[in-house]
């Protein structure tokens, strides 16, 4: 198991590097750096030349790149378009997009897997068809419309919640965005779940089970489920890093300060520090869910073993 | 033992825009284990070719039927919006914004006065347009890189392998902001080649997946044995087996970029105005909703029913196509 | 008798139409004996087997005949709850692939030991020690130990012996083995077949052997069975259908058997192929296959014709069938 960790913590080097470099390039050579350095002004050209020498973008870009993730490693993301270091804000922005991952993810599970057990053993009859084909037409409305349509009525027609979030995002105002950001996972959870509960329940050992005189309660949820929801289970983690980056969308229907926010204004006044910094992090948050998926499915699959 | 247990969940969860899962909606309760009995084997049905089996299944599936009529209209008003939409969708008169329907203009005017009715029949075109180029891109150098690496394994897989790595790390909307924020085209071919250059890795693991296996299986085994030579086998062995993984997700995935598009166009960085998208319209709509949501609903519903047409038609052609599951 | 049962009718609808797998199966079996069901795959006696357990698919299955009746009561008229305390504790199954019939992620010893915590009630603990008695007593060697792995830690004699010790756990009245050793190397065929003979003897247990190998059967069984598309085709006592078979289906069977002292003959194969349940044909299911078929056969559907006192036949011509 420690050597599969080793390993895998390695892969991840490549994958870490590749995916950073990416955007670092895509960010520099698409955009100006120092445009927005400013504040909303040009700046001129004395100001421009120093900063350039100063963020050392004189140097080829692979220089650059190592510099700043030396920097990085040392806990320095840069600074933003507004002064502040990048990583105050991502001090104010991660906590309200992690509350907002786990109330999407909480959505999920409950939701996702409930339905999908009622489907998938109730296989062909009404239920099973209704929310199969709802589930279809969740995956099929885009996020950015679910958002709208749901503020629109519940916040706009029915006033039932404030169309807009305030800047503390408080878990309450959250529901509703956390529900839109899981539609679309909260769709495939549905499937998945069913289509697992569904297969194994013609397995031989639910048969066997059954041929043990087990109550239908037990034989459901101690032999069925413990089954059935490893690859849900493994679904939802990986889909944790997912939803972190995007929630872009949600974040910005709803106006919601987040990673989502900060990046999306990042990108508009072409802050490299700031759109790099947090997309570090979100690659981070991203392979690292998978690794723990990883060693999860091993906890939960005692066939699996990792050399 | 599998080193990165389920694969095809992992796909989706990194792109975002995936479609691999089980999208399978009509399974009657039929016995698994017919025809012969239970636990038998019987007489054989007189061998079919996959495809004709497929199309068999697929004439009489009346999941394809709608979805394929959908489509094909979809098609025919791209081609011709003006069969069904004579008026210019760029042509819009302020005094008329967000009012609603009126005689020769069903759907209303939105917040600039133009035509929701106009607008909306001639978005389909950008719609179509970029799900198709952009799905036969993704098909095409997907299976290419895919195939050439799961045929040939070695030091060339294992670059693809950490290659599509890398770009299902990065979440898909983030990389059409950075990427795209700084283009201003007023064409389709920015968001088709980023779609491309972010979506190939889907296909391109799906691929490489069908090659393995149709490698492995005995016949390919046999013709290699009595001496075929790599690009024979490639060609009449391995290919026709790939085809059809590569194709379902193909077509589902089809349905899921023409909302990535309209994700993008929505947040400003896909197409831009003065282009006719139903995102733009959207995104225009979205600030007058409290008294214009008529602007705001046709576009989406619009947008909703072609996406779902597509993902529709790709969840019949995996039925059709994937023997295991009849 | 432990377990009659009669005129049993089992049907399943398919995508083909409905396939009639049982059509008006009777047999039974006494405690201490051993009743053989044989037959070729999709004959029906799998299916047969699920019915008396209860354990039969509903749908696709439906039972449309019969009765199962056990020490004297139809099974079939029980409810569901009263059905699932039979299960397991008074009738137990042991199935043909012990590696797909374990639970994979849950450990042998809490397998066994479920057993006792439901249908006895007993603590965790003492269901555990039980669990590891009974491992020994199927002679699983390292009981102790082993009893905390999984089942794919452990080899497939090993594992069908778990399953065994399942099925043995609640000493129950009658138990049926599913092709219990069709899925294991030879060697070890005998020593798992060997094992239940011994514990059937050991508790004085109804067995059903459900098997297509006629070699098993000869050595551990006192009644056979023979069934062919749903239908029991003969009936006899083990010794004698070995020496004379009543029915051609059974001769057919029993002449392909490769055999020691008839070297160099040619092995007899019957001709043709299982019809298929969702067209069962007219009169007699066997005649098109059949050597002895005359035109009654594909008209008239033979009743089991008595054979001596002890035996019976479905074969119109079954004189014939027993002096060839």
């Amino acid at each position: 198991m420690g050597r599969y960790v080793i390993r895998r913590l390695l892969q991840m080097i490549p994958v870490f590097i590749g995916a950073t470099l990416l955007i670092f390039l895509m960010v520099n050579v698409m955009g100006d750096p120092i445009a927005g350095l400013c504040g909303d002004r040009e700046c001129d050209p004395a100001t421009a030349a120093r900063l350039r020498r100063e963020f050392g973008l004189d140097k080829p870009v692979w220089q650059q790149y190592a510099t700043y993730m030396g920097n990085v490693f040392t806990g320095d993301f840069g600074t933003a378009f507004n002064g502040q270091p990048v990583t105050e804000l991502m001090g104010t922005a991660f906590p309200v997009t992690i509350r907002l991952t786990i109330i999407a993810v909480v959505f999920e599970i409950v939701i996702g897997i409930t339905l999908g057990v009622l489907t998938g053993l109730r296989r062909g009859r009404p239920v099973d068809t209704a929310v199969l084909l709802l589930t279809l037409v969740v995956i099929s409305v885009p996020t950015f419309v679910t958002g709208l349509l749901l503020q629109l009525l519940l916040g706009v027609k029915w006033g039932w919640i404030a169309p807009s979030v305030s800047s503390d995002a408080r878990v309450d105002e959250l529901i509703l965005p956390g529900l839109v950001l899981a539609s679309v996972s909260l769709a495939y959870v549905t499937r998945l779940t069913r289509t697992s509960i569904a297969e194994n329940r013609r397995s031989d050992y639910v048969r066997t089970a059954i041929a043990k005189g087990l109550p239908r309660r037990r034989v459901i949820t101690r032999h069925l489920l413990r089954n059935s929801l490893i690859p849900v289970v493994t679904f939802i983690g990986t889909d944790v890093g997912a939803l972190m980056g995007g929630a872009i969308v949600t974040e910005r229907i709803f106006n919601i300060h987040g990673v989502g926010y900060q990046l999306y204004q990042g990108i508009l006044r072409q802050n490299t520090q700031t759109v790099v910094g947090f997309v570090t992090v979100l690659v981070l948050v991203f392979l690292v869910a998978n690794l723990l998926v990883d060693l999860l499915y091993a906890v939960l699959d005692p066939r699996i073993r990792y050399a | 033992m599998p080193e990165e247990p389920y694969e095809p969940e992992r796909a989706i969860a990194g792109t975002g825009m995936g479609g691999t899962m089980d999208l399978g909606a009509s399974e009657a309760a039929t016995l698994e284990k017919t025809p012969g009995g239970p636990d038998g084997t019987g007489p054989q049905d007189k061998p079919r070719s996959l495809w004709s089996d497929a199309w068999h299944d697929l004439r009489r599936n009346p999941v394809f039927l709608v979805s394929g009529l959908v489509i094909l209209f979809l098609v025919v008003i791209s081609v011709r919006p003006s069969l069904i939409a004579s008026g210019n969708p760029l042509h819009c008169d302020l005094a008329k914004a967000q009012e609603g329907s009126q005689a020769g203009h069903p759907f209303g005017f939105n917040g600039q006065g133009c035509d929701v009715y106009t607008r909306t029949v001639h978005g389909a075109r950008t719609s179509v347009l970029v799900g198709v180029l952009s799905t036969l891109g993704v098909a095409v150098l997907g299976s290419v890189l895919g195939g050439l690496a799961g045929f040939f394994g070695g030091v060339w897989d294992a670059i693809l392998s950490r290659l599509t790595d890398i770009f299902f790390a990065i979440p898909v909307v983030l990389g059409g902001l950075v990427l795209l924020s700084v283009i201003t085209s007023n064409t389709v071919w920015p968001v088709i080649g980023f779609i491309v250059l972010l979506g190939w890795p889907q296909i391109s693991r799906i691929a490489r997946g069908s090659v393995i296996t149709a490698k492995q299986n005995d016949y390919v085994q046999a013709a290699r044995a009595l001496g075929a030579n790599s690009s024979r086998l490639l060609l009449r062995h391995i290919t026709p087996n790939a085809v059809a993984p590569v194709i379902v997700v193909a077509t589902i995935a089809l349905g899921t970029y023409i909302s990535l598009e309209a994700t993008l166009s929505f947040l400003g960085v896909g197409l831009r105005p003065p282009s006719v998208s139903w995102g733009i319209d959207i995104s225009a709509a979205a600030p007058y909703v409290r008294n214009a949501p008529h602007a705001l609903l046709w576009p989406s519903g619009a947008l909703a029913i072609t996406v779902l047409a597509f993902i529709m038609l790709g969840d019949a052609v995996r039925d059709a196509l994937d023997p295991k599951l009849r | 008798m432990l377990l009659e049962v009669r005129d049993l009718h089992v049907e399943f609808r398919t995508r083909d139409g409905i396939a009639k797998a049982v059509n008006g199966v009777s047999y039974g079996v006494d405690a201490g004996r051993t009743l053989a069901v044989l037959g070729e795959s999709g004959s029906g006696k799998s299916v047969t087997a699920q019915t008396v357990m209860g354990i039969l698919d509903v749908p696709p299955g439906r039972i449309t005949g019969g009765e199962v009746l056990f020490e004297g009561r139809d099974l079939l008229k029980l409810k569901e709850e009263e059905r699932r305390t039979v299960r397991g504790a008074e009738m137990a199954m042991i199935f043909q692939d012990a590696l797909s019939s374990l639970n994979p992620v849950l450990t042998v010893g809490d397998q066994l030991a479920e057993m006792f915590t439901v249908h006895r009630g007993m603590s965790r603990r003492d269901a555990r020690a039980r669990a590891v008695e009974l491992m020994d007593r199927v002679r699983i060697p390292g009981a102790r130990e082993r009893v905390k792995q999984y089942p794919h830690q452990f080899s497939g004699g090993m594992r069908q012996r778990i399953m065994i010790a399942m099925a043995m756990a609640l000493e129950p009245k009658l138990i049926i083995a599913d092709e219990p050793t069709t899925a294991l190397d030879v060697t070890v065929q005998a020593q798992v077949m060997d094992l239940l003979a011994d514990l059937q003897r050991e508790y004085d247990m109804g067995l059903i052997l459900i098997t297509h190998d006629l070699g098993v059967v000869a050595d551990v069984a006192d009644e056979i069975a023979v069934m062919y598309a749903g239908r029991i085709v003969e009936t006899a006592p083990v010794h004698e259908i070995y020496k004379a078979p009543a029915h051609p289906y059974t001769r057919g069977l029993l002449d392909s058997i490769p055999r020691l002292d008839q070297k160099g003959r040619e092995l007899y194969a019957i001709k043709g192929l299982p019809p298929s349940l969702t067209a069962i044909p007219p009169g007699c299911a066997f005649h098109p296959r059949c050597p002895l078929a005359r035109d009654v056969c594909r008209t008239d559907e033979p009743p089991l014709y008595q054979v001596g006192d002890t035996r019976g036949s479905a074969c119109h011509f079954w004189r014939e069938c027993l002096h060839d």
